[in-house]
């Protein structure tokens, strides 16, 4: 045992590979390229691998989670420009509804009317949000919290689009495997391409426009426009999630605009760390099968999510992404302070 | 006749769902999102006092409104201190334990029509040929009295003042000796105080089930940004513009419609005056 007056911390260095920067690393052997690419390849390796491991019913858990984690990585794409919504539902509920339309009435097939959907709920979402981009933080949250219960009562009193009923669609996908694989493959190349985009110029402005939007302003970027191509591609992200669930389910009606799909990707976000989109894919792949595990618990699903919300801003701010990713590139032992 | 008299009558619904809110963010720059879920659970607690203890309306009314001040006060003590000066986390957090508490009201069994509260009068008047039942004039006195009394309030008691010495700027609120936590908390507590106020009164009136606390946020926070917050006059404007825009909405064009009122007047504020009707330079700064 240490004897008392010894203190012992935690020493944490920098491995020599990430040592320079943050992103760059300088790769001389082959341990180095294992290093640097193992945390990217076995995931999506896993997960393409995954299904056929799975039964039927997991593989629905699956595709479940790549949609909510669609949602969640369009939540933080549009949290590192600076908005912040509390209303992914609406961007999810209007693809679905976009999907459940374009078969209902105009009999599209799915290969054309997926993009369709996916494009045009990104369009509708951005000229419905257009006029509310110059608010910050509290106010746009305010306002994309109302809308999904605004559509909702619309389609509720109103009668349109169904109604209460709701649309029963008829396109589907061929088969099972190619919806899996359609979910997943989409999913990975949402997260790949999103943390690609994030690091480009154009990221970088996004990411300014968070942090100092005068500052951007003053050099001459109209950050409203540029926050309005976020919302379109944060909204086509999530029309894609709705309109892929309307094909899958063969149904769409107004409980897409529920709470599950404002708080779960909420949750998953800020469980697996904002602003790092692994973070939010991780999150959604943690949280939503275990939700499925408690499915048992039937109305208390959401106020759980709720719970674990509350847990991780309170308790672990950076999320599990951030500190799985501290820990991955640092050296730690404790050393006696002298 | 009726739309003018029925719409005083639900704009002063309005102000009262709003006035906690706003209370709220006027003092301490808090959104409660658990505002709407406050409120129901106002309506829920009274109704279990009333049908599991036996108290009359008149005792557990007041127990209710109590407890929903002891609940805010916890929400800030318990979670809200550890993460303050973060908006958006205090916005989540709020927003996460609205839902949690709405969800576990839902979860057991808390809607249909047995749930109701009994209305304190009985009876009605009728007024230039308008039959309108008591509780809703008990509804304006309340409205009015409340208004008056928060002012009287905030302008000559010392808590009033060191509330309003908080929103004026808190670092110096601080260096003249106030708490910053206590007055917040307390902040938050009188803002729940004030949704168990407006639910015991206005609950009576119809339904209580808990996608009603939904509503009720909505409203608040609609009030909230057309009035410009923090803004005790633009707030009764507010709620009159939205709750008159709502009756004339229900006589001609139809009911089902009255929702669009709220979202129309927040995107044509936000449009014309994004520091709304009555706010002031500095919010304008804030939002946009």
């Amino acid at each position: 045992m240490q004897p008392p007056d010894v203190k012992i911390r935690r020493k944490r260095l920098d491995r020599g590979i990430k040592a320079r920067t943050d992103s760059v690393f300088v790769i001389a052997a082959p341990g180095d390229i294992i290093y640097v690419l193992a945390p990217r390849v076995l995931p999506v390796v896993a997960l393409l691998i995954l299904p056929f491991f799975l039964s039927e019913y997991h593989q629905e858990v699956l595709v479940h989670a790549s949609v909510v984690g669609l949602l969640a990585l369009s939540w933080d794409l549009l949290a590192c420009c600076g908005l912040f919504s509390l209303g992914q539902s609406l961007f999810f509920g209007v693809g679905a509804y976009m999907a459940g339309m374009m078969d209902y009435y105009l009999h599209l097939s799915i290969w054309i009317g997926l993009p369709l959907a996916t494009l045009s709920g990104g369009a509708i979402c951005s000229i419905l949000l257009a006029p509310v981009v110059r608010l910050k933080g509290v106010y746009f949250a305010m306002v994309t919290l109302m809308l999904p219960l605004l559509f909702r009562k619309i389609i509720e009193a109103s009668g349109l689009l169904g109604g209460t009923l709701g649309l029963s669609t008829r396109g589907s996908f061929p088969n099972e495997w190619v919806a899996v694989y359609l979910g997943i493959i989409v999913f990975l190349g949402v997260l790949f391409g999103l943390r690609k985009l994030i690091d480009s110029d154009y990221g970088l402005v996004l990411k300014a426009i968070r942090d100092d939007d005068r500052a951007v302003m003053s050099a001459g970027i109209n950050i409203y426009a540029r926050k309005v191509q976020a919302l379109f591609v944060a909204g086509s992200i999530a029309s894609f999630a709705g309109a892929f669930l309307t094909y899958r389910y063969e149904f769409v009606g107004f409980s897409v605009f529920a709470w599950d799909y404002a708080i779960l990707p909420l949750a998953a976000a800020a469980l697996g760390g904002p602003g790092t989109f692994a973070g939010a894919a991780l999150g959604s792949m943690i949280l939503v099968p275990l939700s499925e595990a408690l499915r048992a618990m039937g109305g208390l699903r959401i106020a759980s999510y709720c719970l674990v919300l509350m847990v991780s801003i309170i308790a672990l701010p950076e999320g599990i992404f951030s500190f799985l990713e501290r820990k991955y590139h640092q050296f730690e032992s404790l050393v006696e302070v002298k | 006749m009726s739309t003018i008299i029925y719409g005083i009558i639900t704009s002063v619904i309005l102000a009262l769902y709003a006035v906690g809110f706003s209370l709220t963010y006027g003092i301490s720059g808090l959104a409660n999102f658990a505002h709407g879920a406050l409120y129901i659970l106002a309506g829920y607690i009274s109704w279990n006092l009333m049908n599991y203890l036996g108290l009359p309306f008149l005792a557990s009314a007041p127990l209710a409104v109590v407890a929903c001040a002891l609940v805010g006060f916890i929400i800030y003590w318990g979670l809200l201190l550890r993460v303050r000066g973060i908006p958006l986390s205090e916005l989540v957090v709020t927003f996460a334990a609205g839902v949690a508490i709405l969800e576990l009201l839902t979860w057991r069994g808390f809607y249909g029509i047995s749930y109701s509260l009994p209305v304190f009068v009985e009876g009605g008047v009728e007024i230039w040929g308008v039959a309108v039942d008591a509780q809703r004039l008990l509804v304006i006195a309340v409205g009015v009295a409340l208004v008056v009394l928060l002012y009287l309030f905030v302008h000559y008691t010392k808590i009033g003042l060191a509330f309003r010495g908080m929103a004026q700027n808190e670092r110096t609120a601080l260096s003249v000796g106030i708490e910053s936590d206590w007055i917040g908390a307390l902040s938050l507590a009188l803002g729940s105080a004030l949704a168990g106020l407006a639910a015991v009164v206005v609950l009576p009136l119809g339904m209580m089930e808990s996608s009603v606390g939904y509503e009720v946020l909505i409203y608040a926070l609609a009030v909230a940004i057309v009035g410009g917050l923090e803004s005790t006059p633009g707030m009764v404007v507010a709620s009159f513009v939205i709750g008159f825009g709502q009756r004339i909405t229900a006589s001609y064009i139809g009911p089902k419609w009255m929702i669009i009122v709220p979202l129309a007047a927040i995107v044509l504020v936000l449009a014309v005056r994004p520091s709304g009707l009555f706010g002031k330079f500095k919010e304008l700064e804030e939002r946009v």
